[in-house]
């Protein structure tokens, strides 16, 4: 109210300014607390995840895993113990790194190749085909299983690692290619000239100067196609039986998810940790992947 | 489209070609071209063009694949109660879950722009981004459980509401006399007035025995007090014992902390007390006049027994939580980066103006912002058309068929149980028919962009 009569006596502009600031000072605790909340809850589920994977399932039973911050003795590695003397476990670890690896390297090759076709070569129709490549960005995972299934049966590939991560490979091409192309586009054309007047051949300025130059466009995908393949459920689920990633053996496990609580939360915490170290290790890149994907 | 890879690998029509079409120089220039794009134009084929084409096919025929059916698929994946609980499902999805992302995002992108540890925030919301939906599908299905001392959500709940609604020693009693009346929601009233001075006998029996209070003591009836009411309220029943309803008799024991009020004529409740060890219980210094006792309601009230999150009911609203924990991080982003293109100059004109902070987020910032939230609520749209792992990893097995939706429809019917390749194909079908719009878009906004 001081304020009200401050306005009789100074002029008007004066007084908004002052009036403004305090109801922004005022204005903006609410917003910090409101942040601070929503900031925990979104830290609060794979925090949750974590100690109930650090808990002795009989201890998780009798009091959730908020328990460890009375009683932090309850803490124990014996579910990840447990977790590395699993065959099946162990065994589905090393499936998803062989299907995330082969499934981000295969397709960044076959992206590269297409996508400086399209930025820098010339054919006929090249913008109408490049059209169809982002029409196949839509086109449903679901769409290709029933054909897929027969096919991998019919020639082999069935229940193969190399199965899913060629599956994973032409699933993710669309995109690829989309975000290489785009990258590529923006390379000065001077480069490019200059190094076909001085007689390079394509082939070279492809892995010469494209290459180089793309490597944060083949970063970004690199690491977008590394967390799609790793985390794939749909896919390893319907062409593996006997060939299961993390994902599918965590979900073989769901059934009792009471009575195996304790393998479930360990493993989905090794099947979560190994995106996220990727993601904070290369979050420049995962950001610049993602405006370039959607905004572009 | 079905036929690119052929197209690409083939000699150009020559009126398509630039200058100097025909020569042996812009053959090798395509031939070159064709060898850049074939491994592209393989992968393309066989995986996508390819079976695309084949399950379009597929879905005109019964479930061997031998017999041509029509629309028969179609039929019933519009009349077969599961799959139209899918559709529902997945309609309710599509109308809530990308609104709500792009709002949530804006409004976090909107006010982290002038807050100092925006980062933290930011990456917070972020990280769930990285991780599977299907991980982040288990760890909120440990989120939920309904139990509230394993279920974080129930317990955060559970604590809340105990201290508005303090669950009370007895879950449920009769009167031992028909002096008493009332049920457990209600109370007991004592059916006759009392008045300072008198003693009353509040008897209760149908006690479960677990449920009697381990400090409780040999009932006794209380001495009457000048001014003031006085009573027990009592098991009036001992096991084994000799127990007459309305008397006090030996190995009959006190009730502490039931909850005993003092009512006035018309009900509303003048004083509340809680009976000690043995039973008894006082009300010191009542004004003259006529009152009722009733033992209150929340004697009765019952320890929160954790909201069935994934349940039936729930299950479908309690997922799509879940998933917007995931991408809310992803609205954020885009929408924050749209943010910091905005001239700052814009702004400020405006504020000096006079505008409101509000009117400057609804006249100057959305509309402004408007290409970025449309491109991340398309985004949003095809991702929650095609949402499958959460709804798998979440959904108990008794409440999968209330949370199904179209995708996971469509691995269910195909792959899970009931192996009708017939009908999968129709349902992958009608999900491709759902994202072609959005592709139109998608094809139009490229369009203008060239």
């Amino acid at each position: 109210m001081a304020t009200a009569d401050a306005a009789a006596h100074e002029p008007v502009v004066v007084e908004e300014s002052t009036a403004t600031r305090i109801l922004r000072t005022l204005g903006k605790a609410p917003i910090h607390a409101f942040l601070v909340i929503v900031g925990l809850f979104w830290l609060v589920p794979a925090f949750g995840l974590f100690l109930t994977s650090l808990l002795a399932p009989a201890d998780f039973n009798q009091g959730g895993w908020w328990q460890v911050f009375s009683e932090p003795g309850l803490l124990t590695l014996s579910n990840y113990q447990n977790l590395l003397e699993n065959d099946a476990m162990r065994s589905a670890f090393w499936t998803t790194v062989q299907i995330a690896v082969l499934g981000t390297a295969i397709p960044i090759f076959v992206a590269a190749t297409a996508g400086y076709a399209f930025a820098w070569l010339e054919f006929p129709g090249r913008d109408w085909w490049f059209i169809g490549v982002i029409a196949m960005l839509v086109v449903p995972l679901q769409m290709a299983l029933i054909p897929m299934f027969r096919f991998y049966n019919n020639i082999g590939i069935f229940d193969s690692v190399l199965g899913i991560a060629l599956f994973h490979t032409a699933f993710g091409l669309p995109f690829a290619i989309f975000l290489l192309r785009n990258f590529f586009i923006g390379i000065p054309k001077e480069l490019l000239e200059a190094a076909r007047i001085d007689g390079a051949s394509e082939v070279r300025i492809f892995l010469r100067l494209i290459l180089p130059l793309g490597l944060p466009a083949i970063a970004s995908l690199a690491i977008f196609q590394f967390l799609w393949t790793w985390n794939d459920l749909l896919v390893a689920l319907t062409f593996g039986r006997e060939t299961q990633p993390l994902t599918v053996a965590i979900f073989s496990q769901l059934r009792q998810f009471g009575a195996n609580i304790d393998l479930i939360a360990s493993a989905s915490f090794v099947s979560l940790a190994i995106p996220l170290i990727v993601f904070f290790a290369f979050q420049r890149y995962f950001v610049q992947g993602l405006l370039a994907g959607s905004v572009k | 489209m079905t036929s690119q890879g052929q197209e690409v690998t083939q000699a150009p029509p020559p009126e398509e070609a630039p200058a100097g079409g025909g020569t042996p120089g812009a053959w090798r220039k395509y031939a070159l071209a064709a060898g850049f794009l074939a491994p592209a134009a393989f992968f393309l084929l066989v995986w996508i063009v390819y079976p695309t084409v084949m399950t379009v096919i597929r879905s005109f025929y019964d479930r061997p694949g031998d017999s041509f059916v029509g629309l028969a698929n179609y039929e019933t994946l519009f009349t077969e109660e599961r799959l139209l609980t899918a559709i529902r499902n997945s309609a309710l999805w599509i109308f809530i879950v990308p609104a709500l992302v792009t709002a949530i995002g804006l409004i976090f992108a909107v006010l982290t722009e002038r807050v100092r540890w925006a980062v933290a925030f930011k990456t917070a919301v972020f990280m769930p981004m990285a991780i599977s939906a299907f991980a982040a599908g288990v760890l909120w299905r440990i989120m939920y459980i309904q139990d509230p001392e394993r279920g974080a959500l129930n317990a955060g709940i559970s604590a809340v509401r105990d201290v508005v609604r303090t669950p009370g020693p007895l879950t449920t009693a009769t009167p031992s006399t028909e002096d008493l009346t009332g049920d457990v929601q209600q109370g007991f009233e004592l059916d006759q007035d009392v008045s300072p001075g008198d003693t009353a006998l509040l008897g209760l029996t149908a006690i479960r025995a677990p449920e009697i209070p381990e400090d409780a003591e040999q009932a006794v009836r209380p001495e009457a007090m000048q001014g003031g009411i006085t009573g027990v309220v009592w098991r009036d029943f001992s096991p084994g014992g000799e127990s007459e309803p309305g008397r006090i008799d030996e190995g009959e024991l006190g009730l502490p902390g039931v909850v005993v009020e003092l009512r006035d004529e018309g009900g509303g409740v003048v004083e509340r007390t809680e009976a000690a060890a043995d039973g008894t219980f006082a009300f010191e210094d009542v004004d003259d006049g006529t009152y009722r006792l009733a033992v209150g309601a929340n004697t009765f009230y019952q320890p929160f027994g954790g909201v069935s999150w994934l349940g039936p009911r729930l299950v479908t609203p309690s997922i799509m939580i879940a998933y917007i924990w995931i991408w809310a991080g992803f609205a954020m982003v885009i929408i924050a980066a749209g943010l910091a293109a905005i001239s700052r100059e814009v702004l400020e004109a405006a504020r000096t103006d006079g505008a409101t902070e509000w009117q400057v987020f609804r006249r100057i910032t959305v509309p402004m912002l408007a290409p970025v939230l449309t491109v991340v609520f398309i985004t949003m749209l095809i991702n929650v058309i095609k949402v499958f792992d959460i709804v798998l990893a979440i959904a108990p097995g008794s409440a999968v068929n209330q949370a199904n939706v179209i995708a996971l429809a469509m691995w269910r019917e195909g792959f899970s149980g009931v192996n009708d390749f017939g009908v999968a194909s129709a349902v992958a079908v009608f999900l491709f028919l759902l994202v072609i719009p959005i592709l139109a878009i998608n094809i139009r906004r490229f369009r203008r962009e060239v």
